[in-house]
């Protein structure tokens, strides 16, 4: 365990040193505090996206699902056009960014804990059914948007279009000072409940026989996953695979069950996936592909071999 | 002492227990039986809190279970259900360390490691204890849980149809377990059970449910009595003793 970690620590070193320095040219005042800037939201969102991910797969019980393949980002993306549909584009664009992202985090959370906080808990112990209905539920949110996204006029449609299609390319970084404290909270709040987190993905059953308050820690872990994917999806948009690809590998080198070094060594793998792949995409391919695409890619293949591997077994 | 106090619930419109009162005293293994559908698992459910009370209460030793911390009932009951899934992979030793949650809430004594030791010997799982719990058979398994719930050291054990895909020989194990438990370790022991012999066999009191109401209540050897199992059941039934036991003949 300890020499993963070692690996792991060195690699996103290794990223983090390369991202900053790579192909730098010329003064490095403005380089450090440029990329700086991005190196932090990239680390942001990548540990956003970690615990996020495996707070929610804990509370479903189940590593297959993730909160993006449930629907989360796309609820995310239907408020935002729901924003545009009714304050309109120039009355969109003129809110300020903090109160726009407090504003979306408040909606979001509201909806998601009256959405899944009743799903979760019943039906949860069949994937399938649960997958049908994180499809179901994106698939709505998805047509929604769309027809929200019809009926609002074309220029307001370009409002919507910059602050919808981010990447890792043009991150956010206005939102910076805002996202750093509550990712910072949400993870120190999700640390701090590991144990709790152990026997939370024992099931609903074994969790009360053991004490726990079962309702309870389930609204704080759906809160803390709401939160943290509103701050990724503010900062970079949405990504559907990349949570799975990362905790998929995190489970693998870890190989236990204990929330601790889970945690710990998926934020490690997050960093090493979108911070050294963004600088290997930027500097060395020089943005001749794009590593959302890649990524997905990757992240996709992975649910695949996931799914047909749980159905053969 | 368990005190069950005019206990009724309804799934949606229609009743599925019927102001049910029960006291169950200490010590000893009682067995809840009853045809389907009488409602023996929605008892347990209420009765391990798994359930929410509509109305009536339930409580262990004075200790009412809607108004105790979870926390507090998890060291005065330990309950245990045949289908846990666990998504995670973990081995058969840090399963049963769970069971000794409701006491270090995830800083583990040696005094716990203590406790898990001795439930991995009394169980026969100290051979195993490394493996992981989804590479083991149903039966192996089963033992786990019941270990775990062990180690959890409460006064009171609710098991719900824990023979289930039991083969006769783990079966009849787990039954004598169960008495030691009672006997030899002072526990009290509430049993779902499906088979009316194993209750016959192994328990102490029986309690029999039938459409949401309780039929009978009374020490198994005076339960067990052609005419209360044919009321009970619905159909005619044999009893025959054998070296002693009564033995319900339900199968021809």
């Amino acid at each position: 365990m300890a020499r993963t970690f070692c690996i792991l620590g060195l690699c996103t070193l290794l990223s983090i040193t390369a991202f900053m320095v790579l192909g730098a040219r010329g003064n490095w005042d403005f380089i450090l505090v440029f990329r700086g800037t991005k190196l932090v939201a990239l680390v942001l969102v990548a540990t956003a996206i970690a615990v996020a991910t495996i707070v929610f797969q804990t509370l479903t019980s189940n590593r297959i699902l993730t909160p993006s393949i449930m629907g989360f980002d796309a609820l995310y993306i239907l408020l935002q056009t729901a924003l545009v549909f009714i304050l309109g584009g120039f009355g969109f664009a003129s809110l300020a960014p903090e109160l726009k992202f407090a504003l979306e985090l408040c909606l979001l959370s509201a909806a998601s804990l009256a959405l899944f906080g009743s799903l979760i808990g019943q039906g949860m112990h069949d994937l399938f059914r649960m997958l049908l209905v994180g499809v179901v539920f994106g698939v709505l949110f998805r047509s929604l948007t769309g027809l929200l996204q019809r009926m609002i006029d074309p220029n307001e449609f370009s409002v919507l279009q910059g602050s919808l299609f981010a990447s890792f390319n043009k991150v956010d970084t206005t939102l910076i000072a805002l996202a750093t404290p509550l990712v910072l909270a949400c993870c120190a709040l999700a640390w701090h409940k590991r144990n709790v987190w152990d026997v939370m993905a024992l099931g609903r059953e074994q969790a009360i026989s053991l004490g726990l308050n079962y309702k309870r820690e389930l609204m704080v872990g759906l809160a803390l996953v709401t939160a943290l994917i509103a701050t990724s999806t503010a900062l970079v948009g949405p990504v559907a695979f990349f949570g799975l690809l990362v905790s998929a590998i995190s489970y693998e080198v870890t190989k236990t069950h204990h929330h601790g070094p889970i945690f710990l060594s998926s934020i490690l793998i997050s960093i090493i996936v979108l911070v050294g792949g963004q600088a290997i995409f930027e500097r060395v391919l020089g943005l001749g592909a794009t590593l959302s695409i890649v990524v997905e890619f990757l992240g996709g293949l992975v649910f695949l071999f996931l799914i047909l591997r749980r159905v053969r077994v | 002492m368990i005190e069950i106090e005019n206990v009724t619930f309804h799934h949606g419109k229609s009743p599925i227990l019927k102001d049910v009162s029960l006291t169950i005293k200490r010590g000893g293994i009682t067995a809840l039986i009853g045809p389907n559908g009488a409602g023996k698992s929605t008892l347990f459910a209420l009765m391990a809190r798994l359930l929410p009370l509509q109305s009536g209460k339930i409580s262990f030793d004075a200790m009412d279970i809607r108004q105790t911390p979870s926390r507090e009932l998890a060291k005065k009951l330990a309950i245990l259900r045949q289908d846990t899934h666990v998504a995670s992979r973990i081995t058969v030793q840090d399963m049963v360390g769970f069971g000794r949650f409701p006491h270090h809430q995830g800083r583990a004594t040696s005094l716990d490691h203590d406790k898990v030791q001795a439930a991995l010997n009394v169980f026969d799982l100290a051979d195993i204890a490394e493996r992981f719990i989804d590479e083991l058979s149903g039966g192996q398994r089963q033992r786990v849980l019941v270990a775990m719930a062990y180690a959890q050291d409460t006064e009171y054990l609710l098991l719900d149809e824990p023979l289930n895909n039991l083969d006769m020989h783990f079966a009849r194990n787990l039954m004598h377990q169960l008495r030691d438990l009672a006997d030899n370790h002072g526990k009290t022991i509430v049993v779902v059970l499906h088979e009316i012999n194993y209750a016959a066999a192994h328990a102490d009191t029986i309690i029999a449910l039938k459409n949401g109401e309780v039929a009978a209540h009374s020490r198994t050897d005076e339960f067990m009595t052609e005419e209360a199992i044919s009321r009970i059941y619905d159909m005619s039934v044999k009893v025959k003793a054998v070296d002693g036991l009564k033995m319900a003949l339900h199968h021809v």
